[in-house]
């Protein structure tokens, strides 16, 4: 009887454990687990998503894309430079006050060789301090977008990175492990808890927080478990076992959405997906033309974009979850416009009579070089375009590989025809335009130039008149649109399973902001 | 091991290029170049591979290209998880493998002798990351028992994590014991069974029956012993699967073991975790054998007497 008791309390005991906290419990998870705690070491998806909880940067974006103070409560442009009025009365997470010297600090460590947002933070060519709560963002002439470059480069404490010998981010030929890797001091709105990699990351709301009367999120404390199956992450969301998947895989939304208790959001990413053909080569590499390159007529790179049909490939690869379009920068990008983002037509015919009035009216050969675990359905994308290439005669020699193997071939420019998804950090097109457009793009693996594309990349570099600039940026991409470098296939679409109770507004940047998640 | 690190070497120059994964989209051809020169990716792979044994026999498997902490730091974190897991299905499939495989093969015609006869046919054929999402989606999703992945419960002693302390620690690690132990449990029952049915025809257990011993006595000390010296033998090279599939199973679970993080490096392209964990594994093959070896002195004295 008295151990039948004690059973009973016991089991009451345990069963109830969980639920006794009034505390929001946001139990959220996703694919992979930040690399690193140090915020300018990893330019890398689920390490900025973590990182961005405890690390704040000058400005931020809401979940509409918006810019919105963070750090900085103000900010005005010169002719050479940015002054940004920071906010007051911020301190870091182990008490340090938020100064103009830690701005200082932040943007030096960002700019390190060793930095992997080296490139986002050139655009600064140095800080100069005005007051305590004013800083100076020189640039090298103007420069019209550099809030929009601004929002991932997170400010430190620079005495805490003084004390703990991490002024510098790690370098690859380190050869120990440095104290930011594991520990973060921020002003952000969560702390960094107990961590155990690969397992559980538990974050607690940071008291004082600077936003914490300002916005309407209300969760407590954060429960960040990585899982990398798939199947296993819906299985989790289902059994009730968390409250929010991340990237929820687009074969399993119907699942979570016919489910009790739970549903589903979509959005279209800032991610485009294209195929760039290679028009700068005399001869192509995997071709059986000999002494010249097909893609250097017009006319073949157009029966490639008529031919390639996107409307079958949202339809039946992406089942609906996909925008066909005609650019490789999606909406919510400045440049982007309904006109432009217009998807090429099916035209089959068309596409015939082009290659025979090119003189490929048997076609010819080619690889498509295609990654096979990087975007969604990046493989069956491909598969289905070498079947509708056929129908004009080109005979595709798909080579679907690792991510890891196939970046590196349009790195070398060792590729002809290349599958390549691009996404826009600072939603603006000189980002584009500037990786894979310019005749010398980092990733401009097409080989293609247009003088007058060139002065236009420079131009919206330094134009401060935004009518003006945003004619010019229209222009670029009209060019673009007619001569057609690459095969724009779609913009990807987002998708976040959740319970019920939550609500989490959706962003394309596919960024968790908890600052406006409720809990019921 | 040498042949493995030195295989297992030449191999990773056809994982892929590690520096794109390290720097962002951002990053300059320039900077790409300088970061491979940095780490010596250029140099000729035989070059590449006498820096890293030279580090290795000096006690520095060197610093992961992807978390950027010791290789050999994370390897000891992770490898409790690995070694309780596989711990934990060799005992399931041992018990319960040896237990069936000698009731099938001494009530051979029985309904239970069958059913257990067909079901392990599905455990020797499926592959192991669907019988992992079975188990998930009946006792996660459905029944909702058992978690669905993940290591929770797990208590830290300081060097050693462990989940066999706690209640939660061992609801968390049933189901991928489970589906880890049930390719060598099948084997294990088949074997035993086979065996057993071969010994029972054998002079010596009719000879037991007739100076009438008991039947329990019969069955697990004069037959089951006789069967051990093969069943040993697989259950040795078996061990070694286990870890070896561990990495399935562990990446179905998200236990957070070497496997997964073996997965992860690959994914990455982070050599310096591949190169010690492929060694790491053939070292723990040449321990099982050693005492595999071993074993069959204990278990069958014709081998302990043979030599003399």
């Amino acid at each position: 009887m008295q151990t039948r008791k004690l059973f009973t309390v016991s089991l009451i005991a345990i069963l109830t454990a969980g639920a006794v906290s009034a505390e929001n419990v946001l139990r959220w998870t996703s694919q992979g687990d930040a690399l690193t705690m140090d915020p300018h070491s990893q330019n890398e998806g689920p390490t900025m998503a973590m990182n961005g909880q405890f690390y704040e940067a000058l400005v931020t974006r809401d979940e509409a894309m918006l810019l919105k103070p963070e750090l900085a409560s103000s900010w005005t442009s010169a002719a050479d430079g940015w002054t940004f009025k920071l906010r007051k009365g911020v301190k870091f997470h182990d008490g340090a006050d938020f100064t103009a010297e830690d701005v200082v600090f932040s943007f030096n460590r960002a700019k390190h060789e060793a930095s992997d947002y080296k490139e986002q933070a050139k655009n600064v060519v140095s800080v100069e301090v005005i007051d305590d709560y004013t800083v100076k963002l020189l640039t090298d002439g103007p420069n019209p977008i550099l809030p929009n470059q601004l929002s991932d480069l997170f400010i430190m404490d620079s005495g805490w990175a003084k004390a703990n010998n991490v002024e510098n981010p790690q370098d690859f030929a380190g050869k120990e492990e440095t104290f930011a890797v594991r520990n973060a001091n921020g002003t952000g709105p969560f702390v960094l808890g107990s961590r155990a990699p690969d397992e559980m990351t538990v974050l607690t709301r940071n008291a004082n927080w600077w936003g914490n009367d300002m916005f309407p999120g209300n969760v407590d404390k954060i429960e960040y478990r990585p899982i990398s199956n798939a199947a296993t992450r819906v299985a989790a969301l289902l059994s009730g076992e968390v409250d929010f998947v991340l990237d929820a895989p687009l074969q399993d939304l119907k699942r979570i959405e016919a489910a009790d208790g739970l549903q589903v959001k979509t959005v279209a990413q800032i991610r485009s997906i294209f195929f760039g053909m290679d028009q700068g080569v005399d001869e192509l590499r995997s071709s059986n033309i000999k002494g010249k390159n097909p893609f250097k007529d017009a006319r073949v790179r157009e029966a490639f974009n008529l031919s390639v049909d996107k409307k079958a490939i949202q339809r039946v690869v992406m089942e609906g979850l996909s925008f066909p379009t005609a650019m490789i920068t999606p909406p919510g990008v400045l440049g982007n416009t309904p006109e432009l983002d217009e998807s090429y037509g099916f035209d089959l015919d068309r596409a015939k009579s082009l290659m025979a009035d090119a003189g490929y009216g048997d076609g010819f050969e080619i690889q498509l070089d295609c990654p096979n675990n990087r975007y969604n359905n990046d493989e069956k994308i491909c598969q289905a375009a070498v079947a509708m290439l056929a129908k004009i005669g080109v005979k595709v020699k798909l080579d679907a590989i690792p991510k890891a193997q196939h970046f590196p071939k349009i790195q070398k420019r060792v590729t002809d025809f290349y599958m390549l998804g691009w996404g826009v950090s600072t939603l603006d097109s000189h980002y584009v335009f500037s990786y894979l457009i310019e005749s010398k793009g980092s990733w401009n693996g097409t080989g293609y130039s247009n003088a007058r594309v060139d002065e236009i990349t420079k131009m919206i570099a330094s134009e401060t008149d935004i009518p003006k600039r945003t004619a010019l940026i229209d222009e670029a991409w009209t060019i673009v649109k007619s001569e057609m470098p690459y095969v724009p296939i779609h913009h990807q679409v987002l998708a976040w399973g959740m319970s019920d109770n939550i609500d989490i507004p959706i962003s394309s940047d596919d960024r968790l902001r908890p600052r406006f998640v409720v809990m019921k | 091991m040498a042949a493995v690190s030195a295989i297992s070497f030449s191999l990773f120059n056809f994982v892929g290029d590690p520096v794109n994964n390290m720097v962002g989209q951002d990053a300059t051809r320039e900077q790409r170049v300088e970061i491979r020169q940095q780490l010596g990716l250029d140099d000729p792979v035989l070059t590449q591979y006498t820096r890293f044994i030279g580090n290795v026999l000096q006690g520095d498997f060197g610093l992961s290209y992807r978390i950027k902490r010791p290789v050999s730091t994370l390897i000891l974190e992770r490898l409790p998880a690995t070694l309780e897991l596989v711990f934990v299905s060799a005992l399931i499939a041992l018990v319960v493998g040896i237990g069936l495989g000698v009731y099938t093969g001494i009530k051979r015609d029985t309904w239970i002798s069958r059913i257990v006869m067909s079901v392990s046919l599905v455990g020797v054929s499926l592959p192991t990351f669907i019988i992992g999402i079975a188990l998930i989606y009946l006792f996660a999703v459905h029944l909702r028992w058992l978690p669905s992945s993940g290591r929770s419960g797990a208590i830290d002693l300081g060097f050693w994590k462990t989940s066999l302390l706690s209640v939660d620690g061992w609801r968390a690690i049933v189901l991928p014991a489970i589906t880890l132990s049930l390719f060598q449990l099948t084997m294990i029952l088949r074997l035993v069974r086979a065996e057993m049915l071969e010994v029972m025809r054998a002079d010596y257990i009719k000879f037991a029956r007739a100076r009438g011993l008991a039947e329990r006595s019969i069955y697990f000390v004069h037959a089951l012993r006789n069967t051990l010296v093969p069943v040993i033998t697989v259950i040795g090279l078996n061990i070694g699967g286990l870890i070896a599939y561990s990495v399935i199973t562990e990446t179905v679970f998200q236990w957070p073991g070497t496997g997964l993080m073996f997965i992860q490096a690959v994914d990455f392209v982070d050599v310096p975790i591949m190169a010690a964990y492929l060694i790491f594994v053939a070292l723990l093959f040449v321990v099982i054998n050693l005492i595999v070896d071993i074993l069959y002195f204990v278990v069958d004295p014709r081998i302990r007497l043979g030599g003399s």
